[in-house]
């Protein structure tokens, strides 16, 4: 089973982000940046099947600016066999990364394609499920476990009420959920190795993908601050104030 | 309290301080190429937070413990430790022949220190287990390095050193351990070694203690000691584990720092005699002990950073959040978190600048050891070897004294709640304590600075960086940068003090008494100026950067600015050095002992 990675490279979890001066977007130069959270279990995922002897080969694919090399040579070294990057500098929105996946996918022909269920960065936890339509794929998305069978995945999904379990054939779409499985931290002598693995870089043209952005960013702003709590004099002014100011009862 | 790696700042020491370009452009380094040197430094960084630093206070707490001759590490030591094993972590700086990395010793450095910031009792056992490997790949037989190294490269096994004895502490000539031929080229080794660090522990399943112990025919005094292997588990001629061997855990001792350490008591030989291997010629152990003891005082140098670095991150954050009162002239709103008051403020100040000093200091040293052993040309490595011989005591002497000095400021800044343990301050100062003492106190490094680098070859060494650092101040003073110039100035003024009480040293050169209490006052002095020669490197880089275009959020700006700091708060300190070995040497003695 050949399989297909998608991973994206966001601001580091640990940083936290500020808001550019114009309201433009969030600062990044000079910021730490590193793999989406969510796309490292995806790649941990890939290279637990590989070493199950349940997956034949991992290519790994990110879409950015050059720099994002570096994260696709973090997963190289966490396992993946070779990598593309779509080199663009300009801003890409989940459906135009879902069309250059499904160009990949085409080209490559992969049994399965796991990302994360969303980047933690704009949060919008719409590139697998669009990618799965645009393909014609089965989807099964917020993997926390994923057990390969006879031509088909078993994919347990995290829902609101619970787990839910379901089976997808072969073409699948799986974006994983923190819970699938907790990735390693790359070893020396794989990092060493993953300089020597191959990455391949496309642009979006090339694989005939337009990638003018849909949307139009208004403006990007810090949350509110937290005001400061109030003392009630009783449980009857408690109630009112939950009541008709939260609007929580 | 987590620990973040300093990463940016490791970075550009390595690069515009200490050179890794440099020394990744030598006869064996290619692979360390700056992707792969950032690669590195990312993943360690993360186990660094995420793995070991979350550790640190566990350690403290639980501590190692002795149950009926059995030490047992805290929770989750196991865990962590199979992590480094795993990643390949300790083989960092080792030869690929023994399943090294083949990296180099600089950028390993950057490494250590990152595991000692975030957890300095657990880091020891790396570090150890990296000095006795360095020990045996160039002084033991191949059978031995055979047996042992490759294991020892991986972390499969561990190294400890045992110099100390009951009455053979600083004063190793007193070391009675002995060893006796068995006749078929081992030995049978007696005796009581005690501080012995990651003596004993549940981590790995044997443990390699290299063992000075003094041979039937052996002279009296250091030259008669030799240098033993003595594993904790003998091993069998296919490679496996075999008996146990005559040495055991006698008991460990309670510290008053780095407690998850297991500082242990180690009898040898209670049952017939423990068998041990002869490293290298015989009587000569302790010039080999000093390879790995000369490795060990650059990693106690690096404690003493590392330790800084994380009781730095720990007080800056604690100023930032505890809001109290109003500074003098107070514009803002309400009360203020207490980074806003000047003498937090300068508290702060003083740990930064002398954290990136120290790191100076100990990059520039680690990679002076790369060039030594890896230049193509004879005349840069003796170069090398001169330098990283006369930094040596001054990276651990000055190091761990602004190490300890600094953890101590940290609990100052926190005020009353950096005395309660709960706040974690305090461990910083307990654990930061033993590292102006072990691997040799500050005083030895002193004695080593002026024995061994100023009398030996008449104050060449010493004379010669002096004047280069001088060299360099007179540029800072004619740049066009107001930071530099007053840089310059106190850094020449500086540099001319020092070789003033050199000089003084040197010409009293008769009077050995004299000179042994003039030594650590002199090692302040050096201290203080080569950090300043190596802040005010990185400030020029920083400018040079800027000027280029460089995109800054005031991390590169910060950096005269700091440098200046040090110049006018602490380079002045060197007046009072100067004056104490003048001045000041002859009434050190004066009393009468009854007098005290």
């Amino acid at each position: 089973m050949k399989l297909l990675c998608a991973v994206k490279r966001v601001v580091d979890y640990n940083v936290k982000i500020r808001v550019k001066a114009d309201g433009s977007g969030v600062e990044t130069a000079n910021v730490k940046m590193s793999m989406n959270p969510f796309d490292e279990i995806a790649v941990e995922e890939a290279v637990r099947l590989k070493e199950a002897g349940k997956a034949t080969e991992i290519v790994v694919v990110t879409v950015g600016p050059t720099s994002a090399q570096e994260t696709l040579r973090t997963a190289l070294a966490m396992g993946a066999d070779r990598a593309i990057l779509v080199q663009t500098d300009a801003e890409v929105q989940p459906l135009a990364v879902a069309k250059i996946l499904k160009a990949l996918a085409e080209k490559e022909q992969p049994q399965a394609v796991l990302l994360g269920k969303q980047a933690i960065d704009d949060d919008s936890n719409q590139t697998g499920q669009m990618l799965a339509a645009l393909l014609g794929w089965p989807q099964g998305t917020f993997a926390s476990k994923v057990v390969p069978g006879d031509g088909a995945l078993t994919v347990t999904r995290e829902i609101d009420g619970g787990l839910e379990t379901v089976e997808l054939k072969l073409p699948a779409v799986v974006t994983t959920d923190l819970r699938l499985n907790e990735p390693r931290y790359a070893s020396l002598p794989n990092i060493m190795k993953a300089k020597k693995k191959p990455l391949e870089t496309v642009t979006a043209d090339s694989l005939g993908v337009d990638v003018t952005p849909r949307l139009t960013t208004l403006k990007v702003a810090e949350p509110p601050s937290r005001k400061a709590g109030v003392k009630v004099p009783d449980v009857a002014a408690l109630v009112d104030r939950l009541k008709n100011e939260a609007k929580v009862i | 309290m987590t620990y973040t790696a300093p990463l940016r700042d490791i970075r550009f020491t390595l690069e515009e301080v200490a050179g890794i370009g440099a020394v990744a452009a030598l006869p064996g380094y290619e692979e360390a190429t700056e992707e792969l040197r950032d690669s590195i430094l990312d993943e360690a960084a993360k186990i660094a937070g995420e793995v070991l630093a979350p550790l640190n206070r566990v350690g403290d707490t639980q501590g190692a413990k002795w149950v009926d001759g059995n030490v047992t590490t805290p929770e989750g030591w196991s865990d962590a430790w199979n992590t480094l094993v795993e990643g390949g972590w300790n083989g960092l700086p080792f030869d690929a022949q023994w399943g090294g990395m083949g990296l180099p010793n600089v950028l390993n450095t950057a490494v250590q220190e990152m595991w000692h910031a975030a957890n300095m009792a657990f880091a020891l056992n790396p570090m150890l287990t990296q000095g006795a490997v360095n020990a045996l790949q160039q002084f033991a037989s191949d059978e031995l390095k055979q047996t042992y190294l490759p294991r020892m490269v991986s972390g499969e096994w561990t190294g400890t050193m045992n110099l100390t004895e009951p009455q053979a502490g600083s004063d190793l000539a007193a070391i009675r351990s002995k060893a006796e031929p068995v006749g078929d080229g081992s030995y049978k080794v007696f005796g009581q070694k005690i501080f012995i660090t990651y003596g004993d522990h549940d981590l790995t399943d044997n443990i390699v203690h290299l063992v000075l112990a003094r041979l039937p025919d052996a002279p009296a005094g250091v030259k008669g000691i030799s240098l033993f292997v003595v594993p904790k588990f003998l091993v069998n001629a296919d490679g496996s584990i075999g008996a146990r061997n005559d040495v055991s855990c006698v008991s460990l001792e309670h510290k008053l720092g780095i407690h998850a350490s297991p500082t242990a008591v180690l009898s040898f030989g209670d049952q017939g005699g423990a068998l041990g291997w002869l490293v290298g010629e015989p009587h000569n152990g302790l010039a080999y002990m000093f390879v790995m003891m000369n490795h060990a005082r650059q990693s106690v140098g690096l404690q003493g950073l590392s330790i800084a670095e994380r009781a730095y991150q720990q007080a800056l954050s604690y100023a930032r959040d505890r809001v109290q009162g109003t500074p003098a002239g107070w514009k803002g709103e309400g009360r203020t978190p207490i980074v806003n008051h000047p003498d937090v403020r300068r508290l702060l100040m003083g740990m930064k600048a002398r954290i990136e000093a120290m790191r100076g200091i100990l990059y520039t040293a680690a990679a002076a050891h790369d060039v030594r052993h890896h230049h193509a040309d004879a005349e840069a490595r003796a170069k090398a070897a001169v330098l990283e011989e006369l930094l040596t005591p001054i990276a651990k002497g000055w190091s761990t004294e602004m190490g300890q000095d600094i953890a101590s400021v940290g609990v100052q800044v926190h005020g009353g709640m950096g005395f309660i343990e709960e706040t974690g301050a305090a461990q910083h100062l307990r654990d930061a304590r033993i590292t102006t003492i072990y691997e040799g106190t500050t005083a030895i490094q002193a004695n080593d600075l002026v024995n061994r680098k100023l009398l030996r070859d008449k104050g060449a060494a010493l004379t010669a960086y002096l004047a280069e650092v001088s060299r360099h101040a007179e540029e800072l003073t004619a740049s066009a940068d107001a930071n530099l110039q007053v840089l310059g100035r106190e850094l020449a003024l500086a540099a001319a003090r020092t070789g003033e009480a050199a000089a003084w040293i040197l010409a009293n050169a008769g009077s050995p008494a004299l000179a042994a209490g003039a030594a650590v006052p002199l090692l302040h002095a050096m201290g203080l100026v080569a950090g300043g020669h190596y802040l005010a490197i990185g400030a020029r880089a920083a400018l040079k950067r800027l000027a280029e275009g460089a995109a800054d959020d005031g991390f590169l700006a910060a950096k005269p600015v700091t440098a200046r700091f040090y110049a006018e708060h602490l380079l002045g300190q060197v007046e009072g050095y100067r004056s104490a070995v003048v001045n000041g040497t002859a009434t050190v003695m004066a009393l009468d002992d009854a007098q005290l």
